[in-house]
């Protein structure tokens, strides 16, 4: 995917759902549902569209469009612009969606991260920014 | 490894016990009693949290005649220094979210 793929890494986190792909795939593509679970959005299931996540820290990442296949196989950039290029964040989250007999596993892959990567800003900062601020000072002070 | 990932994510994930955690970090050792005078919660809470606290490795007790001391375990908070782990536990706690939602979406 990325000419630097040998220094990047992913992330993949899985699950089942007791409910059949269909209504995944609604939760994963319908604004007014991924609003409920990820972010704010103007997203399209279409490829090639742009659109932002804005999260509720004031970040706002920019996304774009790049494979659906409806049930089965939805992924977009996940970048965020910063000065610092440690902090700068170009990645690609795909999810995958397989029926099993009693639901659908949906697997999220989350790739392009380089290892000088300093904080994965765009995301981590959404849930965990003030508990991390509020570790980071005790572990400074308890250094 | 996952599964450490998670429970580390989860036991800190509440306010009160990572309150209580946060106190260990910053004020050393303490006794039940002195943390339940800190806590918002009675001292049988504080107590449950600090068993959910050991068992994700993160506190350590130590008795001394009829009382029980804690203390902060930074080491066990090694995964959360690395970017990717954080990101894990984002996307972890966003499917919590995404689980919530389907329950609550019609067929």
């Amino acid at each position: 995917m990325s000419h630097t793929a040998t220094e990047a890494r992913s992330v993949v986190v899985e699950r089942e759902f007791p409910y059949p792909p269909e209504k995944l795939w609604r939760a994963l593509t319908q604004p007014h549902l991924i609003e409920e679970w990820l972010m704010k959005n103007d997203f399209k299931p279409v490829v090639g569209h742009g659109f932002n996540l804005r999260g509720e820290w004031g970040g706002v990442l920019d996304c774009e469009v790049l494979a659906v296949e409806p049930n089965r196989t939805l992924s977009y950039t996940w970048n965020f612009a910063h000065d610092d290029a440690a902090y700068n964040l170009r990645s690609v989250v795909t999810f995958t969606l397989t029926p099993t007999g009693t639901g659908t596993r949906l697997r999220m892959e989350q790739s392009g991260f380089h290892r000088d990567q300093k904080q994965a800003y765009g995301g981590a900062h959404a849930g965990w920014k003030q508990f991390f601020a509020n570790l980071e000072q005790v572990l400074t002070r308890t250094a | 490894m996952t599964n450490a990932h998670d429970m580390l994510f989860r036991t800190l994930a509440d306010p009160t016990r990572r309150a209580i955690f946060e106190q260990l970090c910053r004020e050393g050792e303490q006794t039940v009693g002195a943390l339940t005078a800190r806590a918002k919660v009675s001292q049988p809470a504080v107590s449950k949290h600090l068993g959910v606290l050991k068992q994700a490795g993160l506190v350590r007790d130590r008795h001394a005649g009829r009382q029980t001391h804690y203390s902060a375990q930074l080491g066990a908070l090694a995964p959360l220094i690395d970017w990717t782990s954080r990101m894990a536990g984002f996307w972890q706690s966003r499917f919590d979210h995404l689980e919530d939602l389907l329950k609550r979406m019609d067929q």
